[in-house]
């Protein structure tokens, strides 16, 4: 394909006799199929794309051998490429392009890898063979490495980019434009056409088929560009988004949440930009158009043909063409995209804007079924169809609210769409439709269409459901008071009505500020009888929403007085459902981190079968799993439960995991059992503390924090503790350099390890040699009390060797932990207060101390602990000459 | 809609004039009406006759005497009910005039506005089965959709393009509608297709009043017992 590529371009270059490259239409066709086909090829064939060819690739054709030009060697039957492809070319998309600058006669070839695009040294005046290095930098796409490369086709990119947005304002005429239309579905044809044919050749003819037909101006290459081009003005907006939101939204997100049930999600922006299921969606789908051509079915050809009456027929021919087209399969991707392809969705959207009922009804009915397709989804929103979507939603005509309703829901399963949706006030209108009462104001005139209220109220929360996935219409739903008519329909007892209503409950709870409204409206009540539903779905979302909502202690204790935990700790037996077992799981994960929620789950011998859950479940379960028996081994009755059930062998085996999430509750569960002695032997013989150690290197902070805390209890309570830590090859020097992080939680975490580390002598002097002081000294200015507590009990452990007090004193740590005695935090205090004591035995320290003021801050608080502290040595802190101060009564 | 003006202020007069004329007449009339028709209400029954009346534009007479010949009912239907197929506004004629004597008598009216104005569905669909000639044993051919159809397509470049346009619509409409696959639409095919699309009840043309047209002719008609009402 790239050497027919290739001379087809140079021949046509060749033709215009000039001597130098002109922007022809014919280039940038050539560049557009390839950019098209190239693009997509890796997403449509990602195996394919995988390969590397070690040698020619060989196929079968029924092309005689006359067919094949000049260039390809044929030798008896075979029909060989020339030898050109090297080995690393990862897959072939090698072309060879004039450089489409006039100015410049430069023959370069692009490339492409799996990285990207680059430049390749190309075909030296002297030689015949083409050099197929790289030279430059690789480029993410054909477009921006053009770009970089030619000036004159960045100025002529530009220049589209002006084109579309002028385009796009122009949208609404161009639909009224109906000769305009139809060219270019003329066009689209033909190309789909020629399409066929050059596939059926095997490539070869690709260009020159092309050649002839884009010699006349051509749409196709503005259209395509454009739709290119859109995607990536949507994918920068959504960054900037991304950069925006990423701030705002960080501090609500805990660990674990947002993995739930989301298998796909890769980027960590995506988490964090929007809640819980922002879906696999928001990547701009493959455009699958080429595909389709290769094979059109007979489908397609009829689904014109009605298109063409929807087109330019009155209301009957209309209504019976979007009748016939209802009796193809919707549900099918040939005939979606044929719709699209044909031109189909501008005409269906366009019967939108119409003033005829049974067209509106039927165009919806279409649209309604084919938008389950995501690229349809996105057409639909690039032609403009949400805003008249909204529009309708004011219909007095029920079964069109409940239609265009049921639409958007489909629609709205990205953020673009879901955007649209808000800023065109549909909100405002989906939320109205939940409100039962006030839809009852019917029109004299019954039609023949009607639907029941309760239909239009689902509909309602369909599309609110769809749309609660982005931030802002969380906050629209809530300003438009959907809270209080979600907890009306809450109350009713259609399982339809209810799955979409606890969703879209379940999407806002993902919020704080919504879980406030959510008590006050009794929700969490009716979400607990609900879980006794026989319906599966039901179950999950309603268990998903309190997993969600029970962030919230009040709301924890609210689902247990309404009974909920029974059905949770029974909804464990059933894991078949996975989806559902991960929200039940979620659920009782977040109710057991209240302390009366565990004992109740004791009861209902819930512990016992988390146990059994962590082995064979998938990660979204076993997150929640461990998530809720960390929460349960806080206390020692259910430290002892896990160890006789035998948890903690498969909790140390999911110790060599890499999801994140999972690792840091897995972590935080090993070290809640390593709190009792017998545990932590059974931790001890299985290397657990070993690989607590290893996590330290994770990448991840909050794996690294979560490690370092768990290993506190399990040096605490392992047998020749001191012996054990020594034995980690480098481990002393690992700890020790973590607090150079810059993660107030890592450093906390390790803080307190160093505190539990060097309760060992020798530990502590290999510590101390690792440089342990200076590092302390250095994180002693910080307002963080959590970080304060632990560094100054690791200030305090670590004096106890050589010169380290001193040390401290030199590396001026003594004056900002003075300072701690004005934090609030008791804690602070008493471990401040241990470790002033331990300095004062230096006499500078106590000078540095003195200076800094001590002793004029006369809190009582520090004066109780100082009393706590033995009285002889208090003197060391307040002077030889000072008598101790006495405590002040209350 | 000047016309539709016209009649009823011609109408109401005509109402103040007879007001006192024969009002038992009237009542007894309404009182017989009211049982076969029952989406009425007898007031808006009484409107309706009052409306009749005017249009026949005979006010010494006794109410409902006499009926609404062919040309008068078209250009109600086109000027208040915004229908214009001329066969189909005829069709809509002879299904109004039940008792085929070319006149809408004052039970006819009130029993077709019933329909066009409240009719349920199964109403709708006998109606618009009568309109095309399918009660009965009747059926459509291929030639009368045709007919029926020929006028469904903007104007292409030559009448020959329309034509074949047409047959392909017709093509498609059989399909759609021809459940048994004899090539003709029987009324049981269109009640089968029908009830499985309520959107195909007018797939031979518009034969029943758009729903706003209603509404403005309702709001106009019965304007008497909704300003009573406050």
């Amino acid at each position: 394909m790239g050497v027919a590529l290739t001379r087809s371009a140079q021949w046509t270059a060749a033709g215009h006799g000039t001597g130098t490259l002109e922007i022809t239409p014919l280039n940038e066709a050539i560049l557009n199929e390839i950019i098209m086909f190239v693009e997509s090829f890796i997403y449509k064939h990602p195996q394919e794309a995988k390969y590397a060819f070690v040698e020619p690739l060989e196929w079968t054709t029924e092309l005689d051998a006359s067919a094949f030009q000049s260039g390809y060697v044929v030798r008896g039957e075979a029909a060989l490429l020339p030898e050109k492809i090297p080995v690393w070319v990862s897959y072939k998309a090698t072309v060879g392009l004039k450089d489409l600058n006039s100015e410049s006669l430069d023959v370069f070839l692009p490339s492409r890898n799996v990285l990207g695009w680059f430049r390749t040294k190309g075909k030296a005046d002297d030689e015949r063979e083409i050099n197929y290095e790289r030279k430059g930098e690789i480029y993410k796409d054909l477009v921006t490495f053009l770009k970089e490369i030619s000036a004159k086709f960045s100025e002529n990119m530009s220049k589209q980019e002006i084109n579309f947005d002028e385009e796009q304002q122009k949208e609404k005429e161009q639909f009224d434009a109906a000769p305009k239309k139809e060219e270019a579905a003329t066009n689209h044809k033909a190309r789909l056409g020629s399409d066929k044919t050059t596939y059926q050749k095997n490539h070869i003819n690709l260009a020159k088929t092309q050649m002839t037909k884009r010699l006349e101006p051509s749409l196709n290459w503005k259209t395509s560009v454009d739709i290119k081009d859109r995607k990536s003005l949507v994918k920068d907006s959504q960054e900037e988004k991304h950069g925006t939101r990423l701030d705002k939204t960080r501090t609500s997100i805990s660990p674990g949440r947002a993995q739930l049930l989301r298998k796909s999600i890769e980027k960590p922006e995506e988490i964090i930009s929007e809640s819980s299921s922002e879906s696999e969606e928001d990547e701009e789908p493959v455009d699958h158009r080429q595909e389709a051509n290769a094979d059109l079915p007979s489908e397609y050809w009829q689904i014109q043909k009605l298109v063409k009456y929807l087109k330019g027929g009155n209301q009957t021919a209309t209504v019976i063409a979007l009748c016939s087209m209802r009796d193809f399969n919707l549900a099918q991707e040939t005939c979606q995209l044929a719709i699209r392809d044909v031109g189909g969705l501008e005409v269906l959207i366009n019967l939108l804007d119409t003033d005829e009922v049974k067209c509106k009804i039927g165009s919806l009915k279409i649209l309604k079924e084919i938008s389950h397709n995501p690229q349809i989804r996105r057409s639909i929103v690039d032609l403009g169809g949400l805003p008249i979507m909204v529009n309708i939603l004011d219909s007095p005509h029920k079964s069109l609210k409940c239609l265009a309703a049921e639409t958007i829901a489909n629609v709205a399963k990205f953020r673009r769409a879901r955007r649209a949706v808000r800023q065109h006030g549909g909100i405002t209108k989906l939320v109205a439709l939940l409100d039962c009462a006030k839809n009852s104001i019917e029109p004299a005139q019954s039609s023949l269409y009607e639907t029941r209220d309760v239909e239009v109220a689902r509909c309602g929360a369909l599309a609110l459901w769809s749309c609660s996935k982005s931030y802002a219409n969380k906050e629209a739903i809530r300003k438009a008071g959907g809270f209080p008519l979600l907890a009306r329909l809450l109350k009713t007892s259609h399982e339809d009505m209810l799955i979409p209503v606890v969703g879209t409950l379940q999407e806002c709870a993902s919020e704080e500020n919504y879980r406030a409204s959510i008590k006050s409206e009794r929700i969490i009540e009716n979400l607990v009888k609900n879980l006794n539903s026989e319906n599966e779905q039901l179950q999950e979302h309603c268990a998903m929403a309190i997993y969600q909502c029970a962030e919230d202690e009040e709301t924890r204790d609210l689902v247990r007085l309404h009974g909920g935990l029974k059905p949770l700790a029974s909804l464990l037996n059933n894991t078949d459902n996975k989806e559902r077992l991960a929200a039940v799981t979620g659920a009782i994960w977040k109710c057991s981190i209240s302390k009366e929620n565990v004992t109740k789950f004791r009861e209902y011998k819930a512990i016992e079968t988390l146990v059994g859950l962590l082995t064979d479940q998938p990660e979204e379960v076993l997150v929640n799993v461990v998530g809720a028996l960390g929460e349960c081994c806080q206390e020692y009755e259910n430290r002892v439960l896990v160890r006789r059930c035998g948890g903690i062998q498969p909790l140390v085996n999911l110790l060599v995991g890499i999801n994140q999430a999972l690792l840091v509750n897995v972590t935080k569960a090993v070290g809640a059992c390593a709190a009792e002695p017998e545990s932590m032997a059974i931790i001890d013989r299985l290397d657990g503390v070993r690989l607590l150690w290893s996590l330290l290197k994770n990448p991840h902070p909050d794996v690294k924090a979560s490690a370092a805390w768990a290993l506190c209890p399990c040096i605490e309570n392992a047998k020749d503790a001191g012996e054990m830590v020594r034995s980690f090859v480098g481990g002393l020097e690992l700890v020790v350099n973590l607090l150079k992080s810059d993660n107030k939680e890592v450093l906390a975490s390790v803080c307190a390890a160093i505190t539990n580390i060097a309760k060992d002598q020798e530990n502590l002097a290999v510590i101390t040699d690792h440089g342990v002081v200076p590092l302390l000294s250095k994180l002693a200015n910080t307002n963080n009390d959590k970080l304060r507590r632990h560094l100054a009990e690791a200030i305090s452990r670590c004096c106890m060797w050589g010169r380290n007090r001193v040390a401290f004193g030199e590396h001026k740590a003594v004056a900002p932990l003075v300072r701690y005695l004005k934090s609030n935090d008791t804690n602070v205090h008493r471990a401040t207060a241990q470790a002033l004591y331990q300095l004062s035995e230096d006499a500078d320290n106590c000078i540095t101390m003195h200076e800094n003021g001590a002793v004029k801050w006369r809190f009582p608080v520090l004066q109780t602990f100082l009393l706590q502290l033995s009285v002889a040595n208090v003197g060391g802190l307040f002077g030889k000459d000072q008598s101790p101060p006495s405590p002040v009564p209350k | 809609m000047p016309r539709l003006g016209v009649v009823l202020s011609r109408k109401s007069k005509c109402a103040e004039a007879t007001l006192d004329m024969d009002q038992k007449t009237l009542n007894k009339l309404v009182e017989s009406i009211s049982k076969t028709v029952k989406s009425f209400k007898k007031s808006e029954i009484e409107c309706l006759i009052q409306l009749f009346d005017s249009l026949v534009g005979k006010t010494d007479r006794r109410f409902g005497s006499c009926g609404i010949d062919r040309n008068t009912f078209r250009r109600i239907l086109h000027s208040i009910f915004g229908m214009t197929n001329d066969m189909l506004m005829n069709r809509v004629f002879f299904a109004f005039d039940e008792d085929n004597d070319n006149y809408i008598n004052v039970k006819e009216w009130v029993k077709g506005l019933s329909v066009f104005l409240r009719g349920t569905f199964e109403e709708k669909l006998k109606f618009c089965s009568e309109v095309y000639y399918l009660n009965g044993d009747g059926y459509i051919s291929r030639e009368e959709i045709f007919d029926m159809l020929k006028n469904s397509l903007s104007q292409q470049s030559s009448e020959e393009e329309t034509d074949e346009g047409v047959n392909e619509l017709v093509d498609i409409t059989l399909k759609k509608m021809d459940c048994d696959n004899d090539g003709k639409v029987s009324s049981a095919d269109f009640t089968k297709a029908v009830r499985e699309d309520r959107l195909l009840l007018e797939v031979f043309g518009p034969c029943l009043p758009e729903a706003k047209n209603c509404l403005n002719f309702e709001a106009l008609a019965f304007r008497n017992i909704m300003t009573s009402r406050f």
